[in-house]
């Protein structure tokens, strides 16, 4: 057993846990927080994708003692003040069915446009292709990532406007 | 809380017919979903994240081999381990009834199918020791130290080698591997033949396909033995049947089980099932009187979930010089696993009702056999039959115009039944409810610019450019149905109750795994109701709170279940409408409901939704012979199925160096009668056509010849990736069912069906200089390469001057192109 300290969506929890202990484990049994699914437990369908220091990783590919000291966000942290433009975004443009993948994908599309504010459709769809959907065939997920990206920048011209 | 989203500028082609939701103030509208507040802030429950005290973990120990005798199993090592509750292997269950199997055939030759196998292990993946521990990882750890000795037996693989004599037997006891034939005929097969100018023959391959949900199987079940009490969560698609067959499995009245299937993340046929590990957990949480848990992992669940397909189609068509069908003689083999699932035998029948497809065939030969083989079982995936019908009608239709020297288009054409023949009685003894494929195949081919894609084919071949058109009509057999025609019943239930403060709770025995049933059923109630449907709350999924129903399968969630629902509301407006119009002197025929009033046409005096409801519950005023209460309950029995239908248009581009083929174009139109919601009506057909687009294309179980599994993991098995797949161009027609009153047909199949064969079409007919005839799915670079190199040093064969040295610049360059 180790001990680990992790925060999650900004609160600090500690616990022993096996070294073996996937982080996804770690989010899903330590913290009680299911959001985070898991589709494969071996790094493939990116249904367990949250955000590790802010960059997007699948949680099953890392150790809960590889996050010892580092700060995790997931899916139940993006709605703290309201939707996020992306789950709002998905909401709108029908970009979920059985909703099994959809927070692994909102949090994959979250670092996308982290990096990429405006990304074009291939570039959306090249950087959402590690993460699997059997239900939607993709195309809206495509389109509520572009119509996401374009809110966000809008916010932020008007965000920019007022000050 | 949003509520009506983008309304829908546009009606949809083709549409107002006069039916209900045509005519409706929220059905027909792009209404964002009701569930998907909760989905997308991760903050619902799959069956995965429930948390009960006291809760143990159950894994299952598997057999690694096709085909093996069971010689001893030594359990003692992890029974000791720490952590460990409990080990049972087949001799402690021995009491748990075997897995069901509702398709019955005549002949149908059923082995018992045990939960936990026993003596012999007939595939890679049968379940032989389950074990439960206090933790997920100590029950993984003791698994291993599970110590089964077998002696290997050869293993039945290839279906065809599985029929002929001598062949290894995957069941001793019936002393062959067939487990039953089954044939429809009509007309003169043998006079069509002979009459025909020309007779094309073609043998096509359905591989076998895995469903793979995002979400695997899982299994919770809790017993509370002060109240005798077994509470079953699963994902399943059924929960009242599989409520009834965990009470027969274990022994225990129907009121003693409740199943709940909680949010189900996606089932695509896969979760129409009843597994033994439905019946082994609560077994286990009943003799150890702590819950127990199972999710099973992604290798299981590719190992031991059902697999789709898998048949040998060999069909032949007999035609006149001008394109006219005469007959068709199809032989299938269809590979059914080791065991029956719930419908594993009927899967292929499907098949057979379905093959004559859009066409007026006077005279058919169907015969199906069903083999028994070490692998999987096959049962219903997306489309579950209707796949592989439409694949071999549509794919022998595009042979048999090539041989023909015909427009792909116009042999369709000439071979549809004509709007007015509707309804129209197939050959095969279905009769189908409504169509015009005529307009739809027109719709697609404008759509799609269909002449200047034919024109840009010839001028490509010019430069060495290949393009490929694959044009695909289809019709379908949904709204799964009448109940003659089903192993449990076609009905649904449906209930609706208005609630004292006039909210509404409509329960329904239609349990969607991602449909958004609770949306659109919302949207139907609020029109008639003349609300809205965030006043209507849609419940399903629970046996203890939803009268008994069959399920979502089949693409029956609307025509079936939202039929239920629609007639039961209809009651409640025609009492509602007999209060009211006590309540204001006025005549019930006269009410409508409208913007949360009743009222007379015409008339201002009108109530409030809320007075009628409350005059209903409060019951000091009602008009003689009306019950106080609002609540209406309609079990919907169909009398037909319904036949959406629809013509697909893809374009492509064929690289002959490498074998790789680029998509420039797909449109879909889909008939799916009246439509509530277009929006989940689109998202349905997306996701359809991807699952089809991937069987074409990539996606294949394979078991070598030993019958191990060699695509048993995510990395094996590919799946459609967001790159992978064109921009998807959709556009409907509207032809409502008169099976149902509100004139739908449901969609979620349709993709899937008319998506596989447009794209082989397409591969193929970019092919045509080469003289490629057919290439077997799935459509991987290296086979398509092959395709061309093999056609082309086919001796006697001609091509264009341009394709002879295309094809022979290829031999000399790239390698066959390989998909990352
Ligand atoms: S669960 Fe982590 S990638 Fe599939
Ligand atoms: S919505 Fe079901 S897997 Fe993506």
């Amino acid at each position: 057993m180790r001990s680990v300290e992790i925060i999650v969506n900004g609160v600090e929890r500690r616990a022993q846990v096996e070294p073996r202990m996937l982080l996804v484990q770690f989010l899903r049994e330590v913290t009680g927080l299911t959001g985070t699914h898991i589709g494969c437990e071996t790094s493939l369908c990116g249904a367990c994708t949250v955000l590790l220091d802010g960059h997007a990783v699948k949680s099953c590919t890392v150790l809960a003692v590889q996050a010892d000291g580092h700060a995790v966000t997931t899916i139940e942290a993006l709605a703290a003040q309201g939707l996020h433009p992306l789950q709002e975004s998905f909401w709108e443009e029908h970009a979920l069915q059985c909703g099994f993948c959809t927070p692994g994908m909102i949090m994959c599309a979250n670092d996308l446009l982290a990096r990429n504010a405006a990304p074009s459709d291939a570039e959306i769809r090249e950087g959402i292709s590690g993460n699997l959907c059997r239900c939607t065939g993709y195309q809206n997920i495509v389109s509520a990532v572009r119509s996401a990206s374009r809110k966000k920048t809008r916010r932020s011209a008007a965000a920019a406007g007022k000050e | 809380m949003a509520t009506r989203s983008k309304p829908n500028g546009k009606a949809a082609p083709g549409r107002g017919s006069g039916a209900a939701v045509a005519d409706g103030k929220w059905s027909g509208q792009r209404f964002k979903r009701k569930e998907d507040p909760r989905l997308i802030q991760g903050i619902s429950h799959y069956v995965g994240d429930l948390r009960l005290p006291d809760l143990l973990h159950c894994v299952f120990v598997r057999s690694p081999h096709a085909n093996a005798r069971i010689v001893s199993v030594d359990v003692e090592a992890a029974r000791t381990a720490p952590g460990v509750v409990m080990v049972v292997t087949h001799s402690e269950v021995a009491g748990i009834g075997c897995v069901p199997c509702a398709g019955t055939l005549p002949g149908l030759k059923i082995p018992n199918h045990y939960v936990l196998a026993k003596d012999q292990v007939r595939y890679v993946g049968e379940p032989v020791a389950a074990i439960v521990a206090e933790s997920p990882y100590a029950a993984r750890d003791a698994a291993d130290l599970v110590n089964i000795e077998y002696e290997t037996l050869p293993a039945v693989v290839d279906l065809e080698k599985a029929l002929a004599s001598p062949a290894a037997l995957v069941h001793d006891q019936f002393k062959t591997n067939l487990a039953f034939t089954h044939v429809i005929t009509a007309g003169d097969v043998a006079a069509a033949f002979k009459r025909a100018d020309r007779v094309v023959k073609q043998r096509l391959v359905n591989q076998r396909l895995a469903p793979i949900a995002m979400e695997t199987r899982g299994v919770v079940a809790q017993y509370l033995p002060g109240e005798k009490q077994l509470t079953v969560w699963s994902s399943t698609q059924i929960p009242h049947l599989l409520r009834t067959q965990i009470s027969v499995m274990l022994g225990l009245p129907e009121t003693s089980v409740r199943v709940i299937a909680p949010e189900v993340g996606g089932g695509f046929g896969s979760k129409l099932n009843v597994y033994g590990e439905e019946a082994v957990v609560p077994w286990l949480a009943m003799k150890l009187g702590k819950p127990v848990k199972w999710i099973e992992t992604r290798r299981e669940n590719i190992a031991a979930t059902i697999h789709g397909r898998d048949q040998i189609n060999d069909v032949e068509l007999a035609l006149k010089k001008d394109g006219t069908i005469l007959g068709m003689r199809t032989r299938v083999l269809a590979d059914l696993g080791a065991y029956h699932q719930l419908l594993t035998p009927i899967i292929a029948t499907l098949t057979g009702l379905m093959s004559t497809g859009c066409y007026k065939i006077p005279a058919i030969e169907f015969e199906v056999l069903g083999v028994f083989t070490n692998k999987m079982s096959t049962d219903a995936y997306r489309g579950a039959g209707r796949p592989e019908a439409t694949y071999l009608i549509e794919r022998i239709i595009d042979v048999a115009a090539r041989e023909l020297n015909m427009d792909t288009a116009e042999i369709r054409r000439r071979n549809f039944p004509r709007p007015t023949e509707f309804p129209f009685s197939a050959s095969t003894g279905v009769t189908y409810d409504s169509g015009n494929y005529q307009r739809s195949l027109k719709q697609a081919l404008e759509l799609s610019g269909y002449e200047k894609l034919r024109a840009r084919q010839k001028a490509g071949w010019k430069q060495g450019k290949y393009y490929g058109i694959g044009l695909s009509t289809y019709v379908e057999i949904c709204a799964m149905g009448p109940s003659a025609a089903m192993p449990a019943g076609g009905w649904e239930s449906g209930t609706v109750r208005i609630e004292p403060t006039g909210k509404v709770t409509a329960l329904t025995g239609a349990s969607p795994h991602g449909q958004g049933q609770e949306t659109t059923f919302a949207q139907m109630i609020a029109d008639l109701l003349g609300i809205t449907p965030d006043d209507v709350n849609v419940i399903h999924g629970d046996t203890a709170i939803v009268p008994y129903g069959i399920g979502t399968f089949g693409s029956r969630g609307t025509a079936v279940g939202g039929t239920a629902l629609f007639i039961a509301t209809e009651k409640l407006v025609k009492k509602m409408a007999a209060i009211a119009a006590h309540l204001l002197g006025a005549k019930p025929e006269q009410m409508e409901f409208h913007d949360g009033r009743v009222g007379a046409k015409g008339n201002k005096k009108s109530l409030a939704f809320g007075e009628v409801v409350g005059a209903a519950y409060s019951a000091k005023s009602l008009p003689a012979g009306i019950e106080p209460g609002l609540e209406a309950t309609h079990f919907f029995e169909p009398s037909n199925f319904t036949f959406p239908f629809g013509a697909h248009v893809i374009s492509c581009e064929v690289d002959v160096e490498t074998g790789e083929i680029k998509f420039d174009k797909y449109v879909a139109v889909d008939d799916c009668g009246n439509v509530i919601n277009p929006m989940l009506v689109e998202g349905q057909v997306h996701g359809g056509i991807v699952q089809g687009m991937a069987q074409a294309l990539y996606e294949e179980v394979i078991y070598n010849s030993d019958g191990q599994l060699v695509t048993g993991t995510l990395m094996d098995y590919a799946l459609p990736r967001a790159p992978d797949i064109p921009d998807l161009t959709l556009s409907r027609t509207c032809t409502p069912s008169p099976v149902n009153p509100m004139g739908v047909k449901g969609v979620g199949e349709a993709g899937t069906i008319g998506c596989t064969p447009a794209v082989v079409n397409a591969v193929c007919d970019a092919l045509t200089p080469f003289g490629v005839r057919h290439i077997d799915m799935p459509l991987k670079p290296e086979r398509v390469w092959r395709a061309v190199h093999d056609a082309h040093s086919k001796p006697g064969h001609e091509t264009s001057a341009t394709a002879k040295s295309a094809a022979a610049a290829s031999k000399s360059t790239k390698k066959p192109g390989r998909r990352a």
